[in-house]
């Protein structure tokens, strides 16, 4: 069983979605269970694949037992597992989270939505463990269509919204699948590891047609990930979705297109090339200090609370490609930490806003009115969320941190360091004006109709119930736990970092 | 003269940026919803065209091997020097001549050991990978249709200047 892991992580919620999209024709009420269950055990197989990395390399599964290159195969090494398994507790505690959330915002569509959330986890789960880049194609479309129709279930402007990431995302794809293409005319393999392989052997690295490649790859993935200028099909999407598709889509989408980033930056293309050859860094830093710059400003001039987040998001995606591309260990490190958790925090923030959005009925940041005294528990859950997202010590978030400000240091790219202080100084802002209005209240001068809200919130909001409060005071407990166990993480991570021995690449 | 032999030294793989051009051309300057979706359709169909040409060879002829080729080159050798084995169903779709090592219980499948001249067979990978791009293709303008149906049951109109005008005035 064990040895089948790395299939089952992903085949079990694959043949879950098409049991609910089956069973849930007559029985509605086996989807949410259903839906529980298997990600449950895809999280078992997560951390069973993640235990066998850690003690005994790199795990190579070969589908249908055909041999690499000629076959797929799954090559799950210390990264792709840390990042497999924290995508599928997302999965598995937005799936907690969703139970009175999909009834009440898609009721005739209840299997269906569950459908699409499991097809979206398998492709998801899938794009981290894969080996084969035209593999990575499939799942990335695979997870793309289903989180355009997940967003487009939404009210009106979620549909608008949802049209414009499938042009968006459409093109990124397309522009992959093209380098991709060039790829396989100069190497003729599309196994990751052959094709890096191949380039070496054949010597090819001054060829044009890799250049383009890379450039292709390069900006597909950054419009999938939303990086800075490519980001405009992001916040409304996110804004305006159904409170559990944005929980799911916003910790993960982006985050998991990072790591695809890395994966062929280094895998692929090799840190040889990307940093020594062509040495771009110096450019891509600049544009990630300006995705940190525009999407921290741009979220303080929101007054929509998931709005505002979807910002910090295009902000959060600023940090990681910097981090990566500072070519330094300690930027790698704190970007990869800064994957799992950004995961974790986003996801704490968005489930916050979800159940803001569900009691209160209201989107913007007056709905927090009071509400320190009347929900109690979710605003711990924020609390913790918000410190992560500012970088206050024991969370996950100030070691991310920390070693993405190293690396900045390290490399001497000042510029970065600064954006990355003024972007937290800009979170804490902006959760402390959220706090303030929870715990004092709004002022009167602020609110025309505050009057009128007062009224309607004395029997108003009430602590949440607890399939919405167990995920996020999950989320929350596990942002801390990554916080105190920072050493084992790390230690990890850099165990898959030191094979690329930046100190040595000539410029 | 000189002009013409770049043009038609690789006249697929300027078809292909032409049209790629027009599909992305439509995909931003047309209003029109579904003209969108076309022009996005017309992008993918491009890429397509893109990964066919990849696979042609001069004189190359279907990638199918005959009766008596596979008999003639066919020998048997063990691969026991292989470490690694895919775990996988011990009957899975093997057809006519590939061949099964079960080595410690776990079948390894290898492709047939026929030797054939690649030169003489275009490149049928290639053809594969296009048979699922074109479904997802399908299914990403499926997709796009589907939701720009229901953005007309929502605004009463796909036209985005229309729908932008109507957001703008708070309707």
């Amino acid at each position: 069983m064990i040895e089948q892991a790395p299939a089952l992580i992903l085949l079990i919620p694959f043949f879950a979605a098409i049991i609910v999209a089956l069973a849930g024709i007559r029985l509605k009420s086996v989807c949410f269970p259903l839906t529980v269950i298997s990600m449950a055990a895809s999280v078992l197989s997560g951390i069973a694949i993640l235990a066998q990395v850690v003690n005994d390399g790199v795990i190579r599964y070969r589908l249908g037992g055909w041999e690499p290159p000629m076959g797929i195969e799954f090559r799950i090494d210390a990264l792709g597992a840390l990042v497999a398994l924290a995508v599928s507790v997302v999965g598995l505690l937005t799936a907690i989270y969703s139970k009175r959330q999909v009834p009440e915002e898609t009721p005739d569509k209840v299997s269906q939505y569950y459908t699409l959330y499991l097809l979206l986890m398998t492709g998801l789960i899938g794009m981290v463990i894969t080996g084969d880049a035209f593999n990575l194609f499939v799942l990335i479309e695979v997870s793309a269509l289903t989180s355009y129709a997940l967003i487009a279930m939404g009210p009106r402007r979620a549909t608008l919204a949802a049209y414009k990431y499938v042009i968006m995302g459409t093109i990124g794809a397309s522009f992959y699948l093209l380098g991709v293409g060039y790829l396989y005319i100069k190497t003729g393999s599309l196994n990751m590891f052959d094709i890096h392989e191949q380039l070496i052997a054949r010597g090819i690295f001054d060829s044009t047609a890799i250049l383009v490649a890379f450039i292709l790859i390069t900006v597909g993935v950054w419009i999938k990930m939303a990086f800075f200028p490519l980001h405009a099909w992001l916040p409304n999407s996110y804004a305006y979705a159904p409170t559990t598709s944005s929980a799911v889509l916003g910790p993960l989408v982006t985050k998991v297109m990072i790591y695809v980033m890395i994966r062929l930056t280094f895998t692929v293309f090799g840190a040889d090339y990307t940093f020594g050859k062509l040495d771009w860094s110096g450019i891509v830093v600049w544009m990630s200090v300006a995705a940190i710059l525009v999407g921290s400003i741009s979220a303080l001039a929101q007054t929509d609370l998931r709005k505002m987040l979807a910002f910090l998001i295009i902000a959060e995606v600023g940090y990681m490609v910097g981090g990566v591309w500072l070519a330094d260990d300690m930027g790698l490190i704190g970007a990869i930490y800064h994957i799992i958790a950004d995961a974790f925090m986003t996801l704490c923030v968005f489930l916050f806003a979800g159940i803001i959005f569900a009691k209160t009925g209201k989107r913007d940041l007056n709905a927090m009115d009071g509400l320190f005294t009347k929900m109690p528990l979710t605003m711990v859950g924020l609390l913790v969320g918000a410190f992560s997202l500012i970088g206050i010590p024991p969370t996950a978030g100030f070691f991310s941190k920390w070693y993405l400000i190293q690396g900045g240091v390290a490399s001497g790219s000042w510029e970065y360091v600064i954006a990355l202080l003024v972007s937290s100084l800009i979170n804490a802002v902006l959760f402390f004006r959220i706090i303030e209005i929870a715990y004092f209240g709004v002022k009167p001068a602020e609110g025309h109709d505050d009057h009128h809200h007062g009224e309607a919130e004395d029997s108003g909001p009430s602590e949440a119930s607890f399939s919405m409060l167990l995920p996020l005071l999950a989320t929350a407990a596990i942002l801390i736990g990554l916080g105190i166990y920072n050493r084992d993480i790390v230690a990890i991570i850099s165990d898959f970092v030191s094979q690329f021995n930046f100190g040595a690449i000539s410029r | 003269m000189e002009f013409f032999e770049v043009i038609s030294a690789r006249f697929n793989y300027w078809v292909y940026v032409i049209i790629m051009m027009i599909g992305l051309y439509a995909m931003i300057t047309k209003t029109n919803m579904v003209k969108k979706l076309i022009g996005m359709s017309v992008f993918q169909t491009a890429i397509i065209l893109f990964y066919v040409s990849i696979g042609v060879k001069d004189g190359a002829t279907i990638p199918i091997l005959y009766h008596d080729q596979v008999h003639a080159g066919h020998h048997h050798d063990g691969h026991g020097e292989d470490a690694h084995h895919g775990p996988t169903e011990s009957h899975g779709p093997s057809h006519g001549d590939n061949h099964e090592t079960e080595e410690f219980g776990y079948p390894t499948r290898h492709a047939p050991d026929v030797v054939v001249d690649g030169d003489d067979f275009a490149n049928p990978l290639v053809h594969v990978l296009m048979l699922t791009a074109i479904v997802v293709g399908v299914s990403t303008l499926g997709v796009g249709l589907a939701i720009t149906q229901k953005i007309h049951r929502e605004f009463g109109t796909i036209e985005e200047n229309e729908i932008h005008d109507m957001i703008k005035s708070g309707k």
